[in-house]
């Protein structure tokens, strides 16, 4: 399958305007402001409660707040699973706007290709030190059903392609998530700074990830914090992806753009690309991403070794290089990679139901009192926390052999039917 | 725990006020609940130049550089908690007992002293380590004892309870590094890949085997004897004390040995006109 | 086959009627070119052109050629990579070199020019005038706060001092050079005209010899990644503390010093065993994030006491963003060491192919910090080819605070730039241990002839800053406006922030 961008099908006419009257130059587009590559360090946590019961935010806050010195104030962040318990099936749009007219704008392309049931401003309290906030509103979509029809796309990439037109093309407005039934919470300031400002103590989530970041960049872009979200995944990252210029380039074959100058960016939409558009395990994409290296698989059994060299061969343009620790969580849980050489840190815990994560133990220690294990995960194997009863987005149970990897990256569309169904 | 959110301001992990002390004679307490590294580091360095010699950290959550640059060989330094990044660097002489974990980088460039940490080590411990000893009673993560180095009778001397990753002893240079295997919840082999790598002094000690691949091509892998024992002996004896072992059970299996075949690793790498 | 395809680079001809048999040039060469029967007989493929041997032949009968060899011309294939692909066919090996990038590359420096006042804004005389040279390293605070003294007057209200600063009598220091890399004397030769010129030099990453104790409060000490002859008691002399993350001539790489230079001094200082190699790791094992940096940043502080502590780089490709970066993880000074920088071993190939001119990483840092508001948090010290005091004027105009001298510094001392410091064979005594090369730099004459030169560019800097009609260097520092750009296309000149001439 094909993967034309949104922009190409829409008649012209029906573009949002962007006319010289709104003073081209004076409202900066968020494209601009990160024209340059940031980079960034930072301190990440993540917390799953696999049963299922929700959490307050203050844990996720605690959590970063410990590790406050891995930041420094530009940016922090949250993301939580479950916080819309009303609007399950709604699209929940959290957006930043420059200003007005940003907002007028981005209202058009929600009223032409969505049903809107709400919009409100997002809920916030008045925080010394968080000073040019952008106007931050929340909006609650479901597709229109005959846009939805005529566009012949799932809802999914029918979002994601509205995603994509309002980051690179709307002047001023940015997208910071659009899932359903979560929400991240993210802007220039520490994380708990951030935390309290947006009144992320007062939402209840399974699960919330959270990151403090160090960028190297102009302050003052709340895009640009973390976590980093399409769709409902959102992506805490802790590091510095040095295949950046090639994993872009790799992913803009399949129609992302890759606007936004952070890496993290390239690690949301690989996750995307492996996990739903190519129907990967999980197991195997974190293969793909973190890959093994070539000693390690040379001494593998003959099956296993011809998996990791088709995984290899096909994905190498995607595989992450560079330091990096990330939590990516979604609807059903949450998953934490490290680089293959583990680079950056990451430590684990287990506490009744409750699966978490962080760059450093005290995180842990200070949300669970009693961990019942407490471990350092492996490089390049992942951590996964699974939510009771949600349905799981990831195609763990579908072993697929290496050639049917091959065929199902190269279009051959009935292989999932095909293939040997393990439990 | 932390404060709690309220609304005169948003969550603090650590508060930047001196922690309260008692002190006995020689003896003193500091309560340091989310007091900063800095405010608490302080207070330490304060009571040791006025001469205490005993210092016990309660409520220790991931405060850094604790016994950072402190010197004194008679210094104690008891931490309760988990103690945070680069504990002992630089350190130059004092005994830190943890109870509980350590974070990353113990012991990072330190020159003399001994560190004992009742549970997991992160990564990067020793980096640089120049003299002193550092026992850890479990697991320890990746790039342990990168580099340490001996001059004279400054040998440093790492001993891990439980498993290692990769990494182990990279680019070491001098001293003595000794992996147990016992105490652990990694699955897997005792050590991961990359033993050695560049090693071009020193020797490190595994309790049990290890396969030719797992080593950098500068070791040479050889099964300790009598000699060995007669060094790393007492070296496990100290080790046992302190983290309350069984020394007979510690060496009822055979050590693998591994030393640097060449002390020139990259002699013939390099070229000119 | 024979053993060589490499024809020696020079032709040593000596005039045997004026030579007196002396056997000076024999015991004078560190490269073993001559031998002697009867006469001085020389081994062309050795040399190197140091003109060690021209310059203490008595009769000044030694010339040294070029081998001007015919080979069919290519501008595609210069000698060099013939030479090269010869030698690594021979040995397999990487091609180690020494000194600083030698290829064609465009100098900025020496596309800029300076003003000068007449008529509308009058010069001032240096001869007669102050000209204030005085700068201060390290990090400033956003403004000056104080409070009543109680006897009428102010006085300082805390985080308002400068004290922490290092004061530097003119903007230029010594850049680092490892004790190994370089001889002790060279070292005292460093330190003795530090002091004496009341600026710094830097230990590099060898350590800090005990000789040089009395001169600790004009050192850097040094902090690299194979942290040699790192001690609490090392942090807490020197003035100030550097962490090398990286070399303009080996950006991302790591250290080599071969064992046979590793004697019994560098081993003490280095404590590391005699004859034994010394690696420094590529990275810095315990950064491999910036707040890794800050981490170790801070602490080095709570180990010695809150000492400055600088960050040296290497000028890359987002030099701005790292520098940036470094400022905010708590860095009191960034060096930026400029592609072009020198360096005792350095494969050739790293050396001449990475990194970024010194000229454009200033100006990205200079102004990467103040887009940012943080330019007060940090100085920046520029190096990698600064050649005299006119690329100095040009580097602090473009915004560096101070400027590090390597190579000039060396060659102050009688270095010739021959290239040949990996081997350890240094005829000049500089970048070799072997006793009896090295006794040839006396400590005294080292420090008199540095002395001299920094003494001499710091009365041209006067010179300059008079014509440019300012008495202070603070005036110069970071004027785009007192530079011109001549033959630079825009895109350049717009990065450096310089206007073309006649604008």
């Amino acid at each position: 399958m094909t993967f034309e961008p949104l922009l190409e099908r829409m008649p012209v006419d029906r573009l949002p305007s962007l006319s010289d009257e709104a003073g081209v130059g004076e409202r900066p587009r968020y494209r601009e402001e990160a024209s340059f590559k940031i980079h960034g360090g930072c301190g990440l946590m993540g917390i799953c409660d696999e049963s299922g019961a929700l959490m307050s935010g203050e844990d996720a806050i605690r959590a970063m707040a410990v590790q406050r010195d891995r930041g420094n104030g530009l940016g922090g962040g949250f993301a939580g699973y479950g916080i819309y318990p009303e609007f399950p099936d709604h699209y929940a749009f959290h957006m930043m706007f420059h200003d007005l007219k940003a907002k007028e704008e981005a209202e058009a392309v929600f009223d032409q290709y969505f049903v809107v049931d709400l919009a409100e401003p997002m809920p916030t309290r008045p925080v010394k030190g968080i000073s040019d906030a952008p106007l931050l509103w929340r909006y609650f979509l479901a597709p229109d059903p005959h846009k939805l029809e005529s566009s012949d796309m799932s809802a999914e990439d029918f979002v994601v392609h509205t995603v994509m037109l309002i980051n690179s093309s709307v002047d001023g407005a940015f997208v910071a998530s659009s899932g359903k039934n979560m929400g991240a919470f993210k802007g220039v300031g520490f994380p708990s700074e951030i935390g309290h400002y947006y009144m992320v103590e007062e939402y209840e989530a399974h699960t919330w990830v959270g990151h403090n970041r160090f960028p190297t960049n102009t302050p003052g872009w709340w895009g640009g914090a973390h976590p980093f979200t399409l769709l409902d995944w959102s992506i805490v990252h802790n590091g510095e992806i040095s295949s950046y210029g090639i994993n872009s380039r790799y992913l803009e074959q399949f129609g992302y753009k890759c606007s936004l100058g952070t890496d993290t960016e390239v690690a949301a939409y690989l996750f995307d690309l492996l996990l739903r558009r190519h129907k990967l395990p999980l197991e195997l994409a974190c293969k793909a991403l973190a890959s093994p290296l070539w000693s390690e698989i040379d001494r593998m059994p003959e099956e296993e070794a011809a998996l990791m060299k088709s995984l290899r061969a096909v994905y190498g343009p995607g595989m992450l290089n560079g330091p990096f620790a990330i939590v990516l969580g979604f609807n059903g849980g949450m998953v934490a990679l490290n680089d293959r050489i583990k680079l950056r840190p990451l430590v684990a815990a287990r506490q009744g139901t409750k699966v978490m994560v962080a760059s450093e133990e005290s995180a842990l220690r200070e949300v669970l009192d009693a961990p019942d294990k407490v471990w350092m995960p492996k490089a390049g194997e992942p951590v996964i926390a699974r939510v009771k009863g949600m349905d799981w987005p990831i195609h763990g149970d579908l072993h697929l052999s290496a050639s049917e990897v091959s065929c199902a990256v190269t279009g051959a569309e009935d292989t999932c039917d095909t293939a040997e169904v393990n439990n | 725990m932390t404060q709690s959110t309220q609304n005169n301001g948003p969550i603090e992990g650590y508060i930047k006020t001196p922690p309260s002390v008692t002190v006995e004679g020689d003896t003193a307490r500091i309560d340091a609940q989310s007091v900063y590294y800095r405010n608490m580091n302080d207070s330490v360095r304060k009571l040791v130049a006025d001469g205490v010699k005993n210092i016990t950290l309660d409520h220790v959550n991931g405060q850094r550089y604790i016994g950072n640059g402190v010197s004194g060989k008679d210094v104690r330094i008891e931490v309760n908690g988990t103690a945070g990044n680069d504990m002992a660097m630089f350190m130059n002489g004092p005994t830190v007992e943890v109870f509980g974990n350590a974070q990353d980088g113990v012991g990072n460039t330190m020159n003399a002293g001994k560190v004992i940490v009742h549970g997991d080590a992160g990564d990067v411990l020793g980096y640089g380590m120049r003299g002193g000893k550092v026992f850890i009673k479990k697991d320890v993560g990746y790039r342990v004892g990168i580099h340490m180095k001996a001059y004279e009778n400054l040998i440093p001397v790492m001993v891990c309870g439980g498993k290692a990753r990769d990494f182990f002893g990279e680019y070491m240079a001098g001293g003595m590094l000794v992996l147990l295997g016992m105490n652990s919840q990694f699955e897997g082999p005792l050590v991961g890949g990359y033993v050695g790598t560049g090693m071009h002094g020193g020797v490190i000690y595994l309790r049990g085997e290890v396969e030719p691949w797992q080593c950098g091509r500068e070791v040479g892998i050889f099964t300790a004897d009598e000699e060995d024992m007669k060094t790393l002996g007492p070296v496990l004896k100290e080790y046992c004390d302190a983290l309350d072992m069984d020394y007979d059970e510690v060496v009822s299996v055979p050590f693998t040995k591994l030393v640097p075949i060449s002390h020139r690793p990259y002699g013939k790498m390099y070229t000119y006109l | 086959m024979p053993h060589t395809l490499i024809q020696p680079e020079y032709r040593v001809e000596i005039d045997y009627d004026k030579c007196h048999k002396c056997g000076r040039c024999v015991q004078q060469c560190g490269w073993g070119v001559y031998s002697f029967n009867e006469r001085p007989i020389p081994d062309d493929s050795k040399c190197r052109a140091c003109h060690r041997c021209v310059t203490y032949c008595p009769a000044h009968c030694i010339t040294i050629k070029k081998n001007d060899l015919a080979l069919k011309e290519n501008p595609n294939w210069p000698t060099d990579l013939r030479k090269a692909i010869w030698r690594q066919a021979e040995t397999g090996g990487v091609m180690l070199t020494g000194m600083g990038n030698d290829k064609p590359y465009t100098s900025y420096f020496d596309h800029l020019v300076l003003d000068a006042c007449q008529v509308t804004n009058p010069s001032i005389d240096p001869l007669r005038e102050p000209m204030e040279l005085r700068t201060f390293l390290g990090r400033k605070p956003d403004s000056v706060q104080v409070e009543a003294n109680g006897t009428g007057g102010f006085k300082l209200k805390e985080g308002s001092e400068v004290s922490n600063n290092v004061e530097l009598a003119a903007p230029i220091v010594f850049s680092p050079m490892s004790y190994g890399s370089v001889s002790l004397n060279v070292h005292k030769s460093l330190s003795m005209a530090a002091q004496r010129l009341g600026i710094l030099m830097n230990t590099g990453e060898g350590g800090l010899h005990a000789d040089l104790y009395p001169y600790q409060d004009n050192v850097i000490v040094q902090v690299a990644s194979g942290r040699f002859g790192v001690t609490p008691e090392y942090l807490n002399r020197g003035a100030a503390i550097e962490i090398k993350v990286g070399q303009g001539a080996k950006p991302g790489i790591g250290g080599h010093l071969p064992g046979e230079k590793i004697n019994k001094e560098v081993s003490q200082t280095r404590m590391i065993p005699q004859g034994s190699d010394a690696i420094s790791p590529a990275p810095h094992h315990d950064i491999y994030s910036i707040e890794d940096l800050r981490q170790l940043i801070y602490s080095l502080k709570e180990a010695s006491g809150y000492k400055p502590v600088g960050v040296k780089i290497a000028t890359v490709h987002n030099v701005a963003a790292i520098a940036s970066g470094i400022v905010r993880a708590g860095a009191d000074y960034v060096y930026l060491d400029g592609f072009k920088g020198g360096t005792g071993a350095a494969p050739q190939i790293i050396r001449d192919h990475i990194g970024i001119p010194i000229e454009i990483a200033i100006a990205a840092v200079d102004q990467r910090l103040r887009d940012e508001g943080i330019r007060n948090q940090a100085s920046i010290i520029a190096a990698g080819s600064i050649r005299s005091s006119a690329d100095m004027a040009k580097a602090i105009a473009l915004g560096a605070d101070v400027v590090a001298i390597g190579s000039a510094a060396l060659m102050a001392l009688g270095c010739h730039l021959c290239q040949g410091c990996h081997t350890g064979c240094c005829s000049w005594g500089l970048t070799t241990q072997k006793p009896e090369l090295t006794r040839r730099v006396d400590p005294e004459w080292g420090a008199e002839r540095l002395t001299n030169l920094v003494h001499a560019w710091s009365h041209e800097l006067q010179e300059i800053l008079g014509a440019l009609g300012v008495n202070a260097v603070e005036s110069l520092r970071g004027s785009r406006e007192r530079l011109r750009a001549v033959g630079l296309d825009e895109q350049t000149c717009k990065i450096l922030g310089v206007k073309p001439a006649g604008m």
